[in-house]
């Protein structure tokens, strides 16, 4: 269990106020200036030693996605954060900036300069509302404080960071859809290549990075690499913040160690499942977009990225989203496959299509309509669409099913057999 | 999309925030400006966006009319039509769904009107369900307007829309007594 002092969202349920006053006491802002002298190969070199992958769902090697940034000063780069946070089951972004948005601007700063850029930009969802109203005035408090903007924090590098909201629409957290809703556009992905490191925020260099990368990148180069490397398991290191919701007694946000067992954290901090670790049915432990996992898996599995992918899931956003045993599952799904119906940008036709009509025959699965044949028809679609579209949704819309039927095709084309006789 | 008859323009108030907002973005770049500003029209004009109103931010950004139209109708928060001084959208995806958002969807049903995107009787209110709000720890939840109301149950709900019937100012966030997303002790 993670011990209080290597905690690195010490203030992340908001019992202290957000201020800078504040935020000065848990440590922000302590010697920034002294982190940028060290220079730009020295903080990229560090963020690769802390191994941190990304925090927003993919999980690539932070330092090393830094590193890919042109070096040529007369690029105007520009790093974005994505607060665009709408994967279903995650809401730690949200904390992190209503409780800690000095953690966040500080990193901002770091994250710009090791990546020669001057400008940054941060899209939150348009939902949260009030958390940019917090973070645009922590960001007034550090412009008043000489922290940011000319000069930053007496560092002699010129910063400006600026809060741009989004407008209910989840394919912006898509990185490249992200930067074309930043440019005033509709928010449809971007072909690639060419990489948002060589083209993105008009045409120039940009880096994307999600919130809860960005925050960590302080305390990660205030107590070294290493330091946040010591937690985990190699390859999935450093602290996590998870968020555990659905069936649990007490469904919470925590910050934990990575690779932190699974029914442990459940466990300890959301005062276990509903009825009890047997009344479990099944595990979604990475976002809505990830396969879930039955109970047999979940006795053992550890929260990170290799482990879960063993077994066919994901840590994705690690926000874990527990069904017990009262869970009419095919529903459970189908309620996924209607939000990625919605949210679909409707650039590709599979994509466009697909989710529509996945989420048709999910319903009909779950009305007991259906005969295993459909199951087959529903579970080829998916593979049509898998990998046939220009950014992952596709991918996400296709796998919860895939994953569904992966483990629970026998009870489910039982309770048709059963529904059918009935009827 | 209803007919307003009145031309729309930012009061002054709105017009400083407008060119603060240009601000944030380069010079040659104002078309990034395009959702701040529909954000900032839509507020000034009782929450939703006429075709009028469209025009003038169209116009302000010197943008073609069918390019902002376009950003109108692919983004969930701008709206063409008046939703009542309170909009309540209730979160009904897999997270809040398991923890009883149907039940805050039925109170919905039965203080607001049977059908979503409708205008209440008395004018005041009208419910619709979206997608994940992501507060999904809170589950489940509805947002009224600018604010999250959380950890509901069919009576909280019903009491917080009752609270704005009446006019009683009603706490914001956890409705369960609990502090953000902190695990109940």
């Amino acid at each position: 269990m993670l011990k209080e002092k290597d905690k690195i969202f010490t203030n992340l349920f908001g019992e202290e106020p957000w201020s800078l006053q504040s935020a000065l006491k848990r440590g922000d802002w302590d010697n920034t200036k002294s982190l940028i002298q060290k220079g730009r190969d020295w903080i990229i070199d560090e963020m690769k030693k802390s191994e941190l992958r990304g925090r927003g769902g993919a999980g690539f090697p932070t330092g090393l996605k830094w590193s890919f940034m042109p070096k040529d000063p007369n690029l105007n780069n520009y790093l974005v954060v994505n607060a665009d946070e709408s994967e279903p089951g995650t809401c730690k972004d949200r904390d992190m900036i209503r409780n800690e948005p000095h953690k966040l601007i500080e990193g901002c700063l770091l994250a710009s300069f090791a990546m020669n850029a001057h400008h940054c930009y941060i899209y939150i969802r348009g939902e949260y509302f009030n958390e940019a109203v917090v973070l645009q005035k922590a960001i007034e408090e550090a412009y008043e404080a000489g922290l940011v903007g000319k000069n930053a924090a007496k560092s002699g590098w010129d910063f400006d960071i600026y809060v741009h909201r989004g407008a209910g629409a989840y394919i912006c957290g898509e990185e490249t859809a992200l930067l074309e809703s930043l440019e005033g556009k509709k928010g449809q992905p971007r072909l690639k290549p060419p990489f948002p490191a060589n083209k993105g925020l008009y045409g120039s260099p940009t880096t994307v990075n999600n919130v809860e990368t960005i925050s960590v990148v302080p305390a990660i180069l205030k107590r070294g690499g290493e330091w946040f490397s010591s937690f985990g398991r190699p390859k999935n290191t450093g602290t996590k913040v998870f968020c555990i919701s659905g069936h649990v007694n007490k469904p919470c946000n925590i910050e934990e160690e990575m690779s932190i067992p699974l029914k442990e954290l459940i466990e300890k901090h959301a005062g276990g499942v509903t009825g009890g670790w047997d009344n479990l049915k099944a595990i979604i432990p990475g976002g809505s977009s990830v396969p879930l996992i039955p109970k047999e898996t979940c006795d053992t599995v550890l929260m990170d990225f290799d482990s879960l992918s063993e077994v066919k899931s994901g840590l994705g956003t690690a926000a874990v989203i527990v069904m017990d045993k009262s869970t009419d599952l095919v529903q459970a799904i189908a309620r996924l496959s209607h939000f990625y119906k919605h949210e679909s940008c409707g650039q590709c036709t599979p994509c466009r299509e697909g989710t529509g009509w996945m989420w048709r025959m999910m319903e009909k699965i779950g009305k007991g309509n259906a005969s295993s044949s459909d199951i087959d028809k529903l579970l080829d679609v998916t593979k049509q669409i898998e990998g046939h579209t220009i950014c992952a949704l596709g991918d996400a819309a296709a796998w919860p099913i895939q994953g569904l039927f992966r483990h629970f095709r026998d009870e489910i084309e039982e309770q048709l057999i059963k529904k059918t006789r009935a009827a | 999309m209803s007919e307003q008859l009145t031309t729309f323009s930012f009061n002054n108030k709105n017009q400083e925030t407008a060119l603060q907002i240009l601000k944030r973005y380069p010079e040659a770049r104002k078309q990034s400006a395009v959702m701040p500003l529909l954000d900032l029209a839509q507020r000034q004009n009782d929450n939703w966006l006429s075709r009028d109103v469209v025009e003038y931010v169209a116009n302000y950004l010197e943008m073609p009319f069918i390019r902002v139209w376009e950003v109108v109708t692919f983004y969930s928060m701008y709206y063409t039509k008046y939703n009542g001084k309170y909009l309540v959208q209730v979160c009904g995806t897999t997270p809040c769904w398991l923890r009883g958002s149907d039940q805050v969807a039925k109170a919905c049903k039965e203080m607001i009107s049977p059908e979503q995107n409708t205008l209440s009787k008395d004018g005041l209110f009208s419910w619709m369900q979206v997608e994940c709000l992501g507060a999904c720890v809170n589950a489940p939840l509805v947002q009224i307007n600018d604010d999250y109301y959380e950890d509901l149950t069919y009576d909280t709900t019903v009491n917080i829309l009752q609270s704005l019937i009446d006019g009683k100012k009603i706490e914001v966030g956890s409705q369960s007594g609990r502090k953000s997303s902190k695990a109940v002790s």
